[in-house]
């Protein structure tokens, strides 16, 4: 017998069980594949045109793409402008694959990061360099969702830090206000934090004063964030044996030395599953920020939907959506996944 | 007092403060430039930006026109996308000067919520929508149906009524996401679809496979008329904004259109020669150029013309006029004399 047949016959047909389980998943394949190929490529309209060409393909609508994916990515940022976000996003995403690499885990990796956000800015909020001003209310799309994401999770990591240390504090006062403030964030869903920073927050503040809207969102999404954080980094924290800080103390390190120096490291390290869990879910969460009026990268594509002659073929929209997410976020946790086993080097 | 009732009381003064502090809108859009206009997210034909992100739409036009009427130019707007739970504080707190959102004028949004609604710019209705094929003509002969429904809004309230009040049954399919529904609808899964009639004609011309094979029933069962509305306390910004709408509707009765109102200017009759400024007056009483209406009518157009472009003909949603129309032509436009 040949070596496929052969492993056919072990890992297919082993069992009765086995050989109906093998029978049933080819009959599914085949009831679902054909068509999702047929749909997706083979009817499919593909290039520029209008609704009318994928109505008389029938098959998926990728002309919809092609059409509406300026509107999608930038929102209602002016068109003739949008090579700017185009630039900001690839200085972002460039700096972000520069960042992943532990070789550039140097100081001058946070003056990179500043200029970044400086030339992010300046990019989309233009006013200098002869570049027309645009206001946050235009923004929107895909810088808007990194812009958020990016900025809650960086603001949002040390802050967590902090508190999660001030929740193991033994200060009372300290500890008081950290486990309140925890409790309390995590007390309410993220769509009601958004919800009081966009429609109530205003409502005290004197007639006329606003307070930009992206940055609110961002306030929001930081302090949100950072509540769920301090939880993961506390599970760091108390998985360190106590003879670890009693070493610390041995050595006559400072709190916030024996801290820097050998607890957080250590517990880091073991809570970076948690923590990208929770960089994950906030990447996705930035889709919330619709509530307050942005259109982030979902809200975007949702309005290059309203056409009614388009929004049939909200499916393939949504699809692209889902890419671009998926895109995103399975970096994220692969990029996590290869980490661990790098930092955990020493441990084997 | 206990101190419950103290905070309450604090947190009551601080929310009616913003109105109370107002006046001052007018003064305040003039000294900045442009209009602050708070729209739809995206409403195809009311307010949603195209491939290009510019704003456009029926509400849209409506803060154009009063950009139009104040500064001589409607493209000094600038537009705040609001959902529809934020759009109320979004006017209260004064972050927008003008709120063009298809909101419907209520009592209670009247009043308790320190709105002042100027004049409708479209009368909507919930209606239903069902297979041509089905024979049925009236909403009256639905009892017994299965309908198609959004929850959670007063579209599910108002379909409860109307079938409790003609003593009629029917079975609700509630379905949350708007795209689901339609596929659901149009797929046979319900005998009628309802929803405000504007929206049924949007649904039908963009996700039928024939949109022939389906017709809007007459009735409407709900009354959603759609008006802008600012914040109270500067009545002389409701009456610019109010005034701006009436000259659309104007311009449409006496037939000006954005091509004809320069030769209009040379026009004997004395109400355009009173709506176009060439007789003055109307300027000075609102407190803008006298060219106002010229500037609407010449840059944004008739509301025979705005409807046509947005909502009508001229459209994707190929709404007829209905209520919408002239009241010379049996609809519910009418202007108040601009004398």
């Amino acid at each position: 017998m040949s070596r496929p047949l052969s492993w056919a016959k072990a890992n297919l047909f082993g069992s009765p069980a086995s050989s109906l389980l093998t029978v049933l998943t080819l009959a599914l394949l085949w009831q679902v594949v054909p068509p999702l190929v047929d749909w997706a490529l083979i009817g499919a309209s593909w290039g520029a045109g209008d609704p009318e060409r994928c109505r008389a393909a029938g098959g998926a609508c990728w002309t919809l793409l092609t059409e509406r994916h300026r509107l999608m990515l930038f929102g209602v940022y002016p068109y003739d402008q949008h090579w700017r976000p185009a630039l900001a996003v690839a200085l972002f995403i460039a700096l972000l694959a520069i960042s992943a690499n532990r070789r550039c885990w140097k100081p001058w990796l946070g003056g990179a990061w500043a200029l970044a956000v400086m030339i992010f800015a300046a990019l989309m909020w233009g006013g200098v360099l002869g570049l027309a001003p645009v206001e946050t209310s235009q923004w929107g799309g895909l810088p808007l969702t990194l812009v958020i994401a990016v900025l809650a999770i960086a603001v949002a990591f040390p802050f967590s830090i902090l508190l999660a240390l001030g929740r193991r504090s033994g200060l009372p006062a300290i500890r008081a206000v950290s486990v309140g403030y925890i409790e309390l964030v995590r007390g309410v869903p993220l769509v009601s934090v958004l919800f009081m920073a966009s429609v109530m927050f205003p409502l005290f503040l004197p007639e006329g004063m606003t307070i930009d809207k992206v940055l609110r969102a961002l306030v929001g999404m930081t302090l949100f964030t950072a509540a769920y954080l301090a939880e993961a980094v506390r599970g760091g924290l108390q998985a360190i044996p106590r003879g670890q800080f009693e070493a610390a103390d041995a050595l006559g390190l400072g709190y916030w030395r024996s801290m820097r120096l050998i607890i957080l490291p250590q517990a880091l390290r073991l809570v970076i599953p948690p923590i990208v869990n929770q960089f994950i879910t906030c990447f996705k969460d930035t889709s919330l920020v619709t509530i307050v009026g942005l259109y982030d990268l979902l809200a975007a594509s949702k309005a290059a939907l309203n056409d009614p002659a388009w929004r049939p073929y909200f499916v393939e929209g949504y699809l692209a959506a889902a890419l671009v997410y998926f895109c995103f976020c399975f970096f994220m946790s692969r990029y996590s996944q290869w980490l661990e086993r790098d930092l955990r080097q020493g441990n084997r | 007092m206990g101190r419950l009732h103290m905070l309450a009381a604090a947190v009551a003064g601080a929310l009616l403060a913003g109105p109370a502090l107002a006046g001052a809108t007018f003064d305040a859009v003039k000294a900045k430039g442009f209009i602050q206009c708070g729209v739809n997210l995206g409403l195809y034909g009311f307010s949603a930006p195209d491939d290009k992100g510019n704003w456009s739409g029926l509400d849209v036009d409506v803060c154009r026109a009063v950009a139009a009427a104040v500064f001589g130019d409607a493209s000094k707007v600038k537009f705040t996308p609001l959902s529809a739970q934020q759009r109320l504080p979004a006017l209260q707190s004064g972050e927008v000067d003008l709120l063009a959102r298809n909101t419907t004028w209520t009592l209670t949004r009247d009043t308790a919520n320190g709105l002042d609604f100027t004049t409708p710019d479209y009368y909507d209705g919930q209606g239903f929508m069902v297979a041509k094929k089905l024979g049925v003509r009236s909403a009256k002969d639905l009892n017994g149906a299965t309908v198609c429904v959004l929850p959670g809004t007063t579209t599910e309230q108002n379909l409860a009524d109307y079938f409790r009040a003609n003593k009629m049954s029917f079975k609700p399919v509630v379905i949350e996401k708007n795209e689901e529904l339609n596929s659901a609808f149009f797929s046979g899964r319900c005998d009628a679809l309802s929803s405000d009639a504007s929206q049924l004609a949007g649904i039908r011309a963009g996700q039928a496979a024939n949109p022939d094979d389906w017709m809007i029933l007459p009735e409407l069962i709900s009354k959603e008329p759609l008006s802008p509305a600012v914040r109270q306390g500067d009545p002389q910004w409701t009456d610019v904004v109010r005034w701006s709408q009436y000259a659309m509707v104007y311009a449409e009765e006496k037939g000006l259109t954005s091509a004809s109102v320069d030769a209009a200017l040379k026009s004997p009759d004395p109400d355009v020669q009173r709506l176009l400024g060439v007789t003055a007056g109307n300027g000075k009483a609102l407190g803008v150029d006298e060219k106002w209406a010229y500037a609407i009518i010449k840059q944004v157009g008739s509301y025979g013309e705005s409807f046509e472009r947005n909502v009508g003909k001229g459209s994707r949603l190929k709404l007829e006029r209905g209520l919408n129309a002239l009241y010379t032509h049996g609809g519910l436009m009418y202007a108040m004399p601009p004398r």
